[in-house]
């Protein structure tokens, strides 16, 4: 009744192939970008755009590349943390090599460079599978974080072995170090997630996208059919690892400011961004968001009844977030093991028919 | 019905954030009580928190204006550390205490643009000792290259003044916090003459067979540690499975309370650790600590833990807070201080061995003062071992001084650095 194809007719081609072929999905999808860009800003404050709604646009890239790779391409990774790491310390070596360089550069150069370590630790993929692919990237999440911690090339030979973003701005506008309005940090990681959604939803609808799937589904019948595996493994790896690059530098310059590889790139990370990849749904960009949504606001809105609401002790509401949290991931792994997309589908079903149901 | 009473949970939840102003000194505390530095973390944060409910239910508060306190949880976690912050930040904090040093050099340039003081008490970034540069960020009375200096000159005393041809290992969490004294000790390994080896190991610390392997083979006169967390009793136990001499193995005072020997029991026994301010119960504040805060059950913890040495770090943190809001109030004529009053009692606080007598803790810690050229006291430490036999800690040197000349000098290019990458000129607030 609310939800329906019937009466949406398409005349011609372009509009019979577009994104969102429903009318309603497609007002919905409009609706949403307009709140995200102009009635956000406005009602926005310091906390929930600092401590929520930032990170919850950072991670959502990082799982949209992990889902490319894992949901799409069907190569399993344990390697994002040291991915982000790479991207964070790329975004760091440019800001002080050149200052001069915009930070949108920065970040989108931090993205090409660590698309070039992905393919570089993608290669083992031509030959291993599944499992053994996974220990083979988890070997790149140990060397990488190694190198940053041990090398102090990459950390400008700082005592502390920290690295920390200057200020830089766009428009005239600080969006980098502490200066930085919550404002500015959310218009300009919001502007970088919608693009890069745009371009993970257009890329995986298109050529690429289907050899992916092909690869996925079956790697043998798709070399039958003409999928040159080295080249589709290759982009899958070099696009995903883009992503989460941008994403690494982001949490790194926007975000937080100061990072240490150890600490804010870890193995930790690596199963956070998987997590939010399987939650969410494998091979679906809706999923990435719902993901990432669920395991970085959940928390933090937990937090916020049990210790600002209820007002209970820090510590215990702490452990009962992770007793909450995980029990919540097995329920959901349990009643709908394809994610929250999946969820997001059937209710989407049901809405074509109501109010008559068969 | 159900889903009203979850909806109303989750706006109540929405308007939470809103701070709630009154008239009162809000001290917050950044804690952690999970995690695995927990062990650490737990009974700080009871000291802090019963200095502070001890002045309250004594005195009335500070000045007559009672003290708020507020916990939030960063797991020790720079990113949960963050959000801590900004979820206090508005809420009129007179002095951040975040524990960590790692969430400090992340705080630090926030703090300075929010006027909020941070005070590092043994930690965080040691050239936050020119006020000039750092006008927000405090460090007295003491900091890691005092620490590190401090156990040199330690060193230098037991061996007759020489330390030629001697080989240190440094043992380090492989993280900001345990990477700290490294400049220092090599600077002084230049004037001093030892060998010195740094090994580091990977946060958190429970994993250090190869680390002990090398200390075994290379054979060092002493191993210094910086270590936290369940790092150090894995350090200590594996320093006793060597056989390696314990009164030669000193860490810092991070590395020096009872949960970090206890674990290892008769082996840790002589193994010594940099003491910066007084252990044990022998103080007369803990009298009416027991009658106001422990008797009327407003402790924070359990009580387990009161008297032990992050304890009563806490509790010292907690009063040296609370001197500098009586030293602001004194100076602004006002009770209700703001952050930015509160900075300027941590500027000219004034340490004296009267006043900690006068307060319960006689020669509990040194005396000092701050200025703004110098956030960071006197800089002087003690030596306790441990009796693994009595279960006790001994204070077995006086107070001893670093070189601080030295460690002035190192601070000055440090944070002189600081300031041209942030485009700062050096000047003091007032």
């Amino acid at each position: 009744m609310l939800y329906r194809e019937a009466g949406d007719f398409k005349t011609n081609y372009v509009a019979d192939s577009q994104t969102f072929p429903i009318k309603f999905d497609r007002y919905g999808y409009y609706f949403l970008l307009g709140f995200a860009f102009l009635v956000m800003p406005l009602i926005i404050n310091d906390y929930w755009a600092n401590s929520i709604v930032v990170p919850f646009l950072i991670y959502t890239i990082a799982a949209l590349g992990l889902n490319i790779l894992i949901g799409y391409c069907g190569q399993l990774s344990l390697g994002t943390g040291a991915f982000m790491a790479v991207g964070a310390y790329a975004s760091y070596k440019l800001m002080t090599a050149f200052p001069e360089l915009n930070i949108v550069f920065v970040v989108v150069f931090a993205g090409i460079v660590t698309a070039a370590v992905g393919v570089l630790f993608g290669l083992p993929s031509l030959r291993i599978k599944g499992f053994y692919l996974a220990v083979a990237t988890l070997a790149a999440q140990f060397f990488l974080i190694w190198l940053f911690t041990r090398q102090p090339w990459f950390y400008n030979y700082s005592p502390t072995g920290m690295i920390s973003a200057p200020q830089r701005e766009l428009f005239g506008v600080a969006v980098t170090g502490p200066r930085a309005s919550a404002v500015a940090m959310y218009m300009f990681c919001l502007c970088f997630l919608v693009s890069l959604a745009w371009l993970a939803r257009n890329l995986t609808r298109g050529t690429l996208g289907r050899q992916w799937m092909a690869i996925r589904d079956m790697d043998i019948a798709a070399e039958i059919i003409g999928v040159n595996p080295l080249m589709a493994k290759l982009t899958a790896f070099a696009v995903s690892s883009f992503f989460v690059g941008i994403a690494g530098a982001l949490l790194f310059t926007v975000y937080l400011g100061a990072a240490e590889a150890g600490e804010a790139f870890g193995i930790d990370k690596s199963f956070l961004v998987l997590f939010m990849v399987i939650i969410g749904g494998l091979g679906s960009i809706f999923g990435a968001f719902a993901g990432a949504a669920f395991l970085i606001i959940g928390p933090v809105l937990l937090k916020l009844l049990l210790v600002n609401t209820l007002g209970w002790p820090t510590d215990l509401a702490a452990h009962l977030e992770i007793m909450i949290i995980g029990a919540l991931i097995l329920g959901f792994l349990i009643l709908e093991p394809h994610g929250i997309a999946a969820l997001w589908r059937t209710i989407k079903e049901k809405l074509r028919l109501w109010p008559f149901p068969y | 019905m159900k889903m009203r009473r979850l909806a109303t949970a989750f706006v109540a939840t929405m308007i939470a954030a809103a701070p709630t102003l009154a008239d009162t000194l809000h001290f917050p505390s950044l804690s952690y009580r999970t995690g695995p530095f927990a062990a650490g973390g737990i009974p700080f944060a009871d000291g802090y928190s019963d200095y502070l409910t001890l002045i309250n239910e004594r005195d009335g508060g500070i000045g007559g204006v009672p003290i708020r306190q507020s916990e939030c949880e960063t797991a020790y976690n720079t990113e949960r550390g963050v959000e801590c912050y900004q979820s206090i930040r508005g809420d009129n904090p007179l002095v951040l205490q975040p524990l960590s040093t790692g969430i400090t050099y992340q705080l630090i340039p926030r703090t300075i643009e929010d006027g909020i003081p941070m005070h590092t008490m043994g930690y965080g970034r040691t050239s936050a000792l020119n006020g000039e540069v750092f006008n927000w960020t405090f460090n007295y009375p003491a900091n890691y290259w005092d620490g590190a200096s401090v156990i040199i000159n330690y060193l230098l005393e037991e061996n007759g003044g020489a330390l030629d041809g001697k080989k240190i290992v440094l043992l380090y969490h492989n993280s900001a916090y345990g990477r700290e004294p490294i400049p220092t000790l090599t600077r002084l390994a230049e004037r001093h003459g030892y060998e010195l080896l740094t090994i580091g190991v990977d946060s958190p610390g429970q994993e250090q067979g190869s680390q002990w392997l090398q200390i075994r083979r290379e054979r060092p006169d002493y191993v210094v540690m910086w270590g936290w967390g369940v790092m150090n009793p894995t350090a200590i136990q594996e320093a006793a499975n060597i056989r390696f001499p314990m009164e030669n193995f000193i860490g810092v005072w991070w590395s020096g309370s009872q949960q970090d020997v206890l674990p290892v029991g008769a082996g840790a026994h002589g193994y010594k650790a940099l003491a910066m301010h007084g252990t044990g119960m022998d103080y007369p504040i803990y009298a009416d600590m027991q009658r106001y805060v422990i008797d009327t059950g407003k402790q924070a913890g359990t009580g387990a833990e009161v008297g032990t040495v992050l304890y009563s770090r806490g509790m010292y943190a907690a009063m040296l807070a609370v001197e500098a809001a009586k030293k602001a109030q004194e100076i602004h004529g006002v009770a209700a201080i703001t952050p930015a009053m509160m900075r300027d009692g941590m500027a000219n606080l004034e340490i004296t061995e009267e006043l900690m007598a006068e307060l319960g803790l006689p020669n509990f810690g040194p005396a000092f003062s701050v200025s703004c050229q110098n956030h960071g006291g006197s800089g002087a430490a003690m030596i306790q071992q441990w009796d693994a036999n009595a279960g006790e800690w001994n204070l077995i040197t006086d107070w001893i001084q670093p070189d601080r000349e030295l460690i002035m000098e190192m601070a000055m290019e440090d944070s002189l650095a600081f300031a041209a990458e942030n485009n700062m000129t050096p000047a003091c607030l007032n």
